[in-house]
């Protein structure tokens, strides 16, 4: 199978990355397997389940919808760029002060997801939250904790 | 039975935050798939996408050619590497029939998923690349997705057993021979209701993945796998492959969600381990999600025909379950039983006397196996009763938890010796159901129903309940026994002071979201009177923790959880005798509290811990005779299963227009004992409920004629998202196990055990002005606009 490949080059986290990738390498991929950053999960193959979400140019994205290719000159913020100077985001933070992870694995698309929710909507009720993050699945809270954890971090609770 | 210590605690019941917390929020947590495993050959297998067929010709000389591509296997080529089938563990009759069955089928695919073809690449792309390129003839078969079909052996699915029945297994139990089908005749009430417990799919977000390393030239392996089972799973491994059991190591590193599915032995890590082993390099592996859906355990899979008579006040008398089982098209690891696991809690939380007439025969079907899936058989079981008991007081005209009432065991009558032979430890089932149904405002919505349920009302208020047992700590291993398991139910746990005063704490469980090493830490923290940060929790890898029947069933906390505690117990003994040679005292006349031993009488006479550890360690100055170090190992066989129970209440409108169920109030009042971790708790409750309310209103793994299923991946099998489930209120009553020296009982099924029958009790309790008496689940809005079409046809 002929496969062709595609110079990319994006910011990930603050730092310059570029490298050459078959043109089929989807955004999730490149992070996951060129960078090594493996934070960013995968959880489906229908984009359903939001465990990849990522920040692309300051927009909540699912990074297995998006080809490395579409977001060459973008810049990428993963889980793993959250955190500043040793201290985790407030998102994080309500996340652990909330329990609202249990086995980790949407967590940290959960969390992209519920920052980008804060950024259009800064003091969400508990249904918008609820609504705003319809695209990220998670098997273990039932939710209750996640909703709580926004809505700790938004101050509105 | 051990009195449980009555000392307040200081750690234990402190809703501590997680210690796993931080790894996993910051992207630091390594989930199998995020291992850097240098050379690896990537796996990929050829699905079936017939329910049936037999094998003709493969052809895989394409496939071989394209780049990247190191080997393709048939099922054929793979059978010198298999020195067993695969495992089943829990053979539950002597004439249990278990088809042997290979990673790679031979001759016949049974499901659609069913592994036709291996392939090895450089990258996981390359394989999966080369498995459109495999040709492979099938002779297509008649599919078998009908329990009932099944069972007339229409289409025999393993040609070599003749049937496609895999047991039959009953449990009679009457005072006298005959009682039950007496009771049935002349009882002054009798119900008979069908229930069916659609298949589900277990769906932990993290799918499965599998790396095997090998060392070619000393002959170990290491075999990552995204298990909930490591111990087992090496034992399994060394049996079905054929290598010496130590040279098999497993570790489970992060996983990320079980639920059940990844309690089994799989055709991938069998896969990866003799093909590592065979080209000398590293194997790995990962599920996609549609993979997941078909070759992945499923759950649930039963038809229950359950019959219950009462008296003329409503006492029960008798009951009668006649169960099918949906086995799939093979045994798994403990796929049979699945059912035995519910058979001794269709009594639920009533006093029952002996007549009590159960059968359950298994089929194979031309389905992905089923397995234990979160409560596996117990959430079944509860819903036929509760439901059933529902059933029962509408058509005695009373209200349901005032006939629960009437049957519930007091709280006097325990410890309470069931029907079954078995014992409930404690509870008070009349307490918790009224804290649940003070909670859910009973009598309120009971109140607003009669104002909104009136005719040409389009929105109809119901509110049901649900009170259970979870039979849980699996397991006593002498009960085991009589079930024909093929393992105990012990637990190891291994305690170790530093010379730093630090603590390590080394279980036999698998964590995989419950939070273990925040719980277990509390623990040890609590009896050693040591810093909760100075405890280490060990885990998850056999070379670390050698011993252990790891997590499922709720038994993690009632089984490993108590070891642990007894482990301490031993540390605590030995490093008294130190203290006692040091002081000069009798180790008798040594109080110990706080991390300090001190002499009874002359409290200014004191050793802390930290001075013990550091003797024990230096060993300058021991009493004669006794090993150097502060570590010690302890296993726990339960001598009962624990009992957690609870009731659950919910609020649900229906709009009968279109038939959508709106969830208002959900109320989770368990009683799992002593709480560890009171956030953990809370947290375990939540996820079980909104997985057992997913029962009810949305899943099901949906098969068409011929065997494809049709909810194969996320977009099509509804998980629900956050806008789908209401908020949940939880209370807690605690009333401590006499078993075990912590009073813990488990809570990790309790939600889904007790949550998909409270939402169809509601929602029947809505639709009851139509003379609904039941709506099969889940009740999508379709089904529920159907059943009130009909009911109304029937009305005309």
């Amino acid at each position: 199978m002929a496969s062709t490949t595609v110079k990319v080059s994006i910011t990930v986290n603050g730092a310059t990355t570029s490298g050459e990738v078959e043109a089929r390498t989807l955004l999730v991929h490149y992070i996951r397997e060129h960078l090594g950053l493996t934070g960013t999960n995968v959880g489906c193959d229908t984009s359903s389940c939001g465990a990849c979400t990522v920040h692309l140019d300051g927009e909540a994205v699912k990074s297995c919808t998006i080809l490395a290719a579409q977001a060459d000159g973008g810049s990428v913020t993963t889980i793993e760029g959250l955190a500043k100077g040793g201290e985790m985001h407030p998102m994080q933070k309500a996340f652990m002060e909330n329990h609202g992870l249990q086995c980790g694995y949407c967590t940290p698309g959960m969390v992209m997801a519920a920052i980008g929710l804060l950024q259009e909507n800064p003091r969400p009720t508990e249904e918008e939250v609820r609504v705003g993050l319809e695209g990220n699945l998670c098997r273990c809270t039932g939710y209750h904790n996640i909703v709580k954890s926004v809505l700790a971090a938004a101050g509105t609770k | 039975m051990t009195m449980i210590e009555q000392r307040p605690t200081t750690v234990i019941g402190k809703a501590l935050l997680r210690k796993e917390d931080p790894a996993l929020l910051t992207g630091e947590a390594k989930y199998t798939n995020d291992l850097k495993i240098p050379g690896a050959l990537h796996l990929a297998v050829l699905r079936s996408p017939h329910a049936h067929a037999r094998i003709g010709r493969i052809d895989v000389a394409a496939a071989s050619r394209l780049p990247g591509v190191v080997a393709v296997y048939t099922g054929a080529d793979l059978q010198p590497l298999w020195a067993a089938p695969m495992p089943c563990a829990w053979p539950v009759t002597k004439d249990m029939k278990n088809p042997a069955h290979y990673p790679i089928a031979v001759g016949k695919v049974c499901y659609v998923g069913d592994g036709v073809a291996a392939v090895l690449a450089t990258s996981d792309a390359a394989a999966r690349d080369a498995l459109d390129a495999i040709v492979v003839d099938y002779e297509p078969l008649r599919a078998v997705v009908d329990l009932e079909d099944a069972l007339k052996d229409t289409t025999v699915i393993h040609d070599a057993l003749g049937t496609n029945v895999s047991y039959t297994w009953p449990l009679v139990i009457e005072e006298q021979p005959g009682q039950v089908d007496e009771a049935m005749r002349t009882a002054k009430y009798v119900v008979k209701q069908r229930y069916v417990q659609q298949r589900l799919i277990p769906m932990a977000m993290e799918p499965r993945a599998v790396a095997a390393v090998p060392q070619p030239f000393g002959g170990d392996i290491t075999l990552y796998s995204a298990t909930q089972v490591p111990h087992i799973l090496k034992v399994m491994t060394a049996i079905t492959v054929g290598i010496p059991e130590h040279q098999v190591r497993v570790v489970a590193p992060a996983v990320g969600g079980g639920f059940g599915s990844k309690l089994n032995v799989y055709a991938e890590e069998l896969l990866c381990t003799a093909l590592a082993r065979k080209h000398g390099c590293p194997v790995r592996w990962v599920e996609e999600r549609t993979e997941n859906a078909q070759a992945t355990i499923h759950g649930r899979g039963q038809i229950q025909d359950v019959e219950l008579a009462a008296d003329e006040r409503g006492k029960f008398v008798a009951m009668r379950v006649r169960l099918i089982g949906d086995m799939g098209a093979y045994l798994q690891l403990v796929t049979p039983g699945v059912p035995l696991l519910g058979a001794f809690l269709y009594a639920g939380v009533y006093d029952f006397p002996k007549a009590f007439d159960f059968s359950c025969t298994s089929v194979f079907t031309t389905m992905t196996p089923t397995d234990a899936y979160r409560g596996a058989g117990r959430p079944e079981a509860t819903y036929a009763i509760e439901r059933t008991v529902d059933v029962m007081a509408a058509k005695m005209g009373i209200d349901p938890a005032e006939l629960r009432r009437r049957n519930y065991i007091r709280k006097e009558q325990f410890p309470y010796t069931a029907y079954t032979g078995l014992t409930y430890d404690s509870g008070d089932h009349e307490a918790a159901a009224a804290k649940a149904l003070s909670l859910v405002d009973y009598d309120g919505v009971r109140a607003r129903q009669k104002r909104q349920n009136v005719a040409g009302a389009t929105k109809l208020l119901g509110v049901g309940m649900t009170s259970y047992f979870e039979m849980c700590g699996l397991a006593p291993s002498r009960v085991l026994a009589s079930l024909n398991y093929g393992a105990g139910g012990w637990e190891s746990a291994t305690v170790r002071i530093l010379p730093t005063n630090k603590v390590q704490v080394v279980t036999g469980t698998a964590p995989h979201g419950q939070g273990h090493e925040t719980a277990w830490s509390q623990i040890a923290a609590e009896k050693l009177g040591v810093a909760v940060e100075d405890v280490d929790v060990l885990h998850s890898d056999t070379a670390i923790a050698p011993l252990g029947l790891d997590t499922y069933g709720s038994r993690s906390l009632p089984v490993g959880g108590v070891a642990i505690a007894g482990a301490c117990d031993k540390v605590i003994d030995k490093a008294r005798r130190i203290a006692a040679h040091q002081l000069e005292c009798d180790a008798a006349d040594l109080d110990f509290a706080g991390g300090t031993f001190s002499v009874k009488g002359s409290p200014d006479k004191q050793m802390p811990l930290a001075a013990i550890a550091f003797a024990a360690f230096t060993a300058h100055n021991l009493p004669d005779g006794l090993e150097p170090n502060l570590e010690a190992q302890y296993t726990y066989d339960p001598p009962n299963f624990s009992w957690p129970f609870g009731t659950h209440a919910c609020v649900v409108e229906v709009d009968v227009e279109t038939g959508k169920v709106d969830v208002l109030t959900y109320v989770a009042v368990d009683d799992c004992g002593v709480q560890i971790n009171p956030l953990i708790v809370e947290g375990q409750v939540h996820g079980g409920v909104v997985q057992g309310l997913a029962q009810a209103l949305y899943e099901e793994a949906v098969y068409d004629e011929d065997g494809n299923l049709r909810t194969s991946n996320l977009a099509e099998y509804l998980v629900p998202a956050a806008c789908d489930v209401p908020p949940i209120t939880t209370g807690h009553t605690v009333t401590p196990s006499p078993t075990n020296q912590l009073g813990v009982k488990g809570v990790g099924e309790a939600g889904t055990i007790g949550a998909a029958p409270t939402v169809i009790n509601a929602i029947v309790d809505a639709l009851s002005g139509y003379g609904i008496v039941d709506v099969p689940m889940p009740a999508s809005p379709q089904t529920i606009w159907n059943a009130i079409r009909r009911a109304q046809g029937g009305a005309r």
